[in-house]
C-alpha cells in the first residue's frame, strides 16, 4: 500500500471505449487525452512496465518519475498525454491535428474527454476552429454519468452530448460504450470521415466507470446497487467474453490462459514498479528546457 | 466663425503621420462624413472625414508632407456667409512639423492623445556591441524589425507559422506581420477567430505534433485568456513527459499600458510569466534587439514569452546589416556605461532610465543602464558586477510593485552583493492602482524619468 501517490483515476468498466477506437486506428494516429489515462496507455502499446514505474514515481517510469498518474506520454506510440486539467486536452488534440494537416500526413487524432469536460468553453472554442478548419480530429465523449460527483443530469442542460457539435456542423453519433464492436465500428464511421478530409466528428460514448472519480472518492452520489446493475449486465469484459464463446471463437481454457497471462504482466509490472530505482536527485533540475541546439 | 480641422489621432498611441493626399480642394463644400484626406501612420493609410459641414476655406498643410503632429490645424472649414478673404488675414499658417500649444485647448487635446513615454533621443550606444565592428546599420522600426525577424525565419523553416487575430487579411491590428500573407499564403499565416483560449490550445498542440507556432495574441491582455494552456500545457509538458515533447513556440505581442485606453488594457505582465519554470520571457526595448531576440526566440525549442510593447513599436534604432542575426537569450545589454549607480530596467522602461541617466549626468551623476532584455532566463551576473562597481541599484519597471522583476533584483543583490550596497536597492515600478483612464490619473500611475531621477538622488544621497 501508499505505492502510487496522489490522485489515481481508474478506467475500469470504461475499457470497451479505447479498445474498440485502437481497432479502427492506423500506425501514425494520435491520441491524447485527460488524467483518466491508463487504459488509453495500455491499448495503444505503451509498456505496462513504464506505465506501473509512473505510478510509483520511479526512474524506469515513462516521465521518469516525474509525471506522474495523470502525465505520461510515448512519442513512439503517438501517445500525446496524460492532462489534467479538464478540457485542456482537446484544444490540444485539435492542435494536434492542426499540425497533420499542416503536414498533409493521412493521419487522425483521438481526442478523448469525458462528460465533465465536455461543460468546458475552450471544447467548443475548439469545436468552432476544428470545422472552420475542416482538422482531422475525432472527438470522442466518455460519457460515464458522473462529472466527479456530478451526474451528468445535474450538471448538463441537454442530454444529448453527441449533438453539442451542431451548431459548428461537426455530425455527432451515439455509441453503446460497453459493446466493443459497436464502438470499434463508429470509430471506423469517425476515422473514415476525418481520413477523407471531411473536418471533425464527434462520438458520445455510453460508458460506466465502477470506481470513484479517484481513489480518494467514496461516491456517496450514486448507490451501490447502480453500480452493481451495471456490472452485471453490461460489463463490457462479460460482453466480449460470451461473444467469443458463444460465437465458438475460443474456448474457456484460452480465456483462462489468456487472463493467466495478463496477471503475469501485471505482476510483473508491478515487481518492475517497485524495483526500479527511485528518480537521482539530480533529476529534479533536468527537463525543464530543451538545450538550444 | 471658421473651424480649424486638426490633424487626427488615427490610434491611441499616434503622435504623428503623413498628410498623403487631399481629396477636396478650396472652395468645395463638405458633409459630415464626407471623405476630406488620405492620413498614413506608420501602421495604416486612413481615410479621414469631415466632422461639420461647410466650405473647405483654406488648406493649411499641403498634401504629402510628412511627420505632421497630431492636433496640428490641417485646414480651415467656413461656415455659411465666409469666405477665404475673411480669414487669411486673422490666421497665421501652422508649419506642418511644429504643433502649436497656442490655447490651453489645443494643450490638453495634445495631452490626451500623446503617449506618456519620453521622447528621449538615441543613447549612447552600448560599450559591448551585440554585432561585429563596421557593420552596417539602417536605421528601422522596432515594427519592421519584428516583421523582418519573423519573414526571415519563416523562410528558412517551413515548420514556423503564424496565427492569431487579425495577423492575415488585416496585416495585424498593430501591422506586426505585414506583407507576410502575400508572402507565406493562408496556410502559414492563419487568422484565428477570437477565441484566445482555444487557440493558444491549438497552437500548443501543433508544437507538440512537430510545428514551431508563433502564436500573437493581439495584446498580452488577452492572452489571461489563454494562461491555462500556456502554463499548465506548455510550459511543463517537457518536464511531466520526462523530457519527451515539448512546445517549441512563441507568444508575441503588445504588453504593458498604451496610452488611455483603462485598466484591462493597460498592464504590464512580465513578472507572471517570469515566475514560471518551463517558459523563457524576452523584453526587448530596441529594434536590434526586437529583431534578434525575436530570431532566437523562434528557434529556441522551448516557450518563448515574447513581450513587445505598442509605444514602442514607432520607434527607430539601428539595426545591423547581416545575414542572420541573432541574440542570445539570458545576455543582459548595458546601454550606458557609469560608475555612480546602476539603473535596471527592461522593455519600455528603458525609456525612463535612459532619459533619467542624460539628465542625472547633467547633474554630475553617472548611471550605468543596464537592459535586462529577457527575465528568463535572467542575467544576474551583469547586474552584480555593475552593483559591486557602482554600489547602488535603482530598477524601473511599469509592472505592479507586488512581486515585480525588481523585488527579485534587490534580493538577488541582498544575496549575493550585500557587502557592495552602499544604499538600498529602490524599486521604480508602476503604483498600485488597476490603470485609470483620466490622462493626469495615468500619468500618475505610470512610471516616469522623474521617479527614477529622484530614486537614483536617493540611493547617491544627493
Amino acid at each position: 500500500m501508499g505505492l502510487i501517490g496522489g490522485f489515481c483515476h481508474l478506467y475500469i468498466g470504461q475499457e470497451a471505449v479505447v479498445v474498440g477506437l485502437e481497432a479502427a486506428t492506423e500506425e501514425g494516429d494520435k491520441r491524447v487525452t485527460s488524467y483518466r489515462d491508463h487504459g488509453h496507455m495500455l491499448a495503444c502499446g505503451m509498456d505496462p512496465n513504464g506505465v506501473m514505474a509512473e505510478l510509483t514515481g520511479r526512474a524506469g517510469g515513462y516521465s521518469k518519475g516525474k509525471g506522474g498518474s495523470m502525465h505520461m506520454f510515448s512519442k513512439e506510440k503517438h501517445f500525446y498525454g496524460g492532462h489534467g486539467i479538464v478540457g485542456a486536452q482537446v484544444p490540444i488534440g485539435a492542435g494536434l491535428a492542426f499540425a497533420d494537416k499542416y503536414k498533409e500526413n493521412g493521419r487522425v487524432t483521438f481526442t478523448y474527454f469525458g462528460d465533465g469536460a465536455a461543460n468546458q468553453g475552450q471544447v467548443y472554442e475548439t469545436f468552432n476552429m476544428a470545422a472552420l478548419w475542416d482538422l482531422p480530429v475525432v472527438f470522442v465523449i466518455e460519457n460515464n454519468q458522473y462529472a466527479m460527483g456530478t451526474a451528468q443530469q445535474r450538471s448538463t442542460s441537454t442530454p444529448d452530448l453527441y449533438t453539442r457539435g451542431a451548431a459548428f456542423g461537426i455530425p455527432g453519433e451515439v455509441v453503446d460504450g460497453m459493446d466493443v464492436l459497436a464502438v470499434k465500428a463508429a470509430g471506423e464511421t469517425a476515422v473514415g470521415h476525418c481520413r477523407a478530409g471531411n473536418g471533425p466528428y464527434i462520438l458520445e460514448i455510453k460508458t460506466y466507470r465502477y470506481r470513484g472519480h479517484s481513489m480518494s472518492d467514496p461516491a456517496k452520489y450514486r448507490t451501490r446497487e447502480e453500480v452493481q446493475k451495471m456490472r452485471e449486465e453490461r460489463d463490457p469484459i462479460e460482453q466480449v467474453r460470451a461473444l467469443l464463446l458463444n460465437g465458438k471463437h475460443a474456448s474457456e481454457e484460452d480465456l483462462k490462459s489468456i487472463d493467466k497471462d495478463i496477471k503475469q504482466v501485471v505482476n510483473a509490472a508491478a515487481d518492475f514498479s517497485r524495483e526500479s530505482p527511485e528518480p537521482d536527485l539530480a533529476e529534479l533540475w533536468t527537463d525543464i528546457y530543451a538545450e538550444v541546439v | 466663425m471658421a473651424t480649424e480641422i486638426l490633424m487626427p489621432a488615427l490610434s491611441p498611441t499616434m503622435e504623428e503621420g503623413t498628410l498623403a493626399k487631399w481629396l477636396v480642394s478650396e472652395g468645395d463644400t463638405v458633409a459630415s462624413g464626407d471623405i476630406i484626406a488620405e492620413i498614413e501612420t506608420d501602421k495604416a493609410t486612413m481615410e479621414f472625414e469631415a466632422v461639420d459641414d461647410g466650405t473647405i476655406g483654406k488648406l493649411l498643410v499641403a498634401a504629402g508632407t510628412a511627420s505632421v503632429s497630431v492636433n496640428t490645424p490641417i485646414a480651415l472649414l467656413l461656415e455659411d456667409g465666409e469666405s477665404a478673404e475673411d480669414i487669411e488675414v486673422k490666421t497665421a499658417p501652422a508649419t506642418a512639423t511644429t504643433a502649436p500649444k497656442a490655447t490651453p485647448d489645443q494643450t490638453t487635446k495634445e495631452a490626451a492623445t500623446t503617449p506618456p513615454a519620453p521622447q528621449g533621443g538615441q543613447p549612447q550606444v552600448a560599450p559591448q556591441p551585440d554585432w561585429p565592428e563596421g557593420t552596417e546599420v539602417k536605421q528601422q522600426t522596432v515594427r519592421e524589425a519584428l516583421r523582418d525577424a519573423m519573414a526571415e525565419e519563416m523562410r528558412a523553416d517551413g515548420d514556423v507559422y503564424l496565427m492569431g487575430e487579425e495577423v492575415g487579411e488585416y496585416q495585424g491590428a498593430y501591422k506586426i506581420s505585414q506583407g507576410l500573407l502575400d508572402e507565406f499564403g493562408p496556410k502559414r499565416v492563419i487568422d484565428t477567430p477570437i477565441t484566445e483560449h482555444g487557440f493558444t490550445g491549438i497552437a500548443v498542440g501543433a508544437a507538440f505534433g512537430g510545428l514551431k507556432p508563433i502564436v500573437e495574441f493581439m495584446t498580452f491582455n488577452f492572452a489571461m485568456q489563454a494562461m491555462d494552456q500556456i502554463v499548465n500545457s506548455a510550459a511543463k509538458t517537457l518536464y511531466m513527459s520526462g523530457g519527451q515533447m515539448g512546445a517549441p513556440m512563441v507568444f508575441r505581442g503588445p504588453n504593458g499600458a498604451a496610452a488611455r485606453v483603462g485598466a484591462q488594457h493597460s498592464q504590464d505582465f512580465a513578472a507572471w510569466f517570469a515566475h514560471i519554470p518551463g517558459l523563457k520571457v524576452a523584453i526587448p526595448y530596441s529594434a536590434s534587439d526586437a529583431k534578434g531576440l525575436l530570431k532566437s526566440a523562434i528557434r529556441d525549442p522551448n516557450p518563448v514569452i515574447f513581450l513587445e510593447n505598442e509605444i514602442l513599436y514607432g520607434k527607430s534604432f539601428d539595426v545591423p546589416v547581416m545575414q542572420d542575426f541573432t541574440i542570445p537569450f539570458g545576455k543582459a545589454r548595458i546601454w550606458r556605461a557609469g560608475s555612480d549607480v546602476t539603473i535596471v530596467s527592461f522593455g519600455i522602461g528603458m525609456t525612463y532610465a535612459l532619459e533619467a541617466a542624460e539628465k542625472l549626468a547633467e547633474d554630475g551623476i553617472n548611471a550605468e543602464v543596464i537592459d535586462l532584455r529577457c527575465l528568463r532566463p535572467l542575467d544576474t551576473a551583469t547586474v552584480i558586477a555593475s552593483v559591486q562597481k557602482t554600489n547602488r541599484c535603482v530598477t524601473v519597471e511599469e509592472g505592479f510593485p507586488v512581486g515585480a522583476i525588481g523585488n527579485h533584483i534587490s534580493a538577488v543583490l541582498m544575496q549575493e552583493a550585500f557587502d557592495y550596497l552602499d544604499a538600498p536597492v529602490i524599486n521604480c515600478t508602476g503604483k498600485d492602482v488597476p490603470m485609470p483612464y483620466a490622462a493626469n490619473l495615468e500619468r500618475h500611475a505610470l512610471v516616469t524619468t522623474d521617479k527614477v531621477i529622484a530614486a537614483v538622488k536617493k540611493v547617491t544621497y544627493r
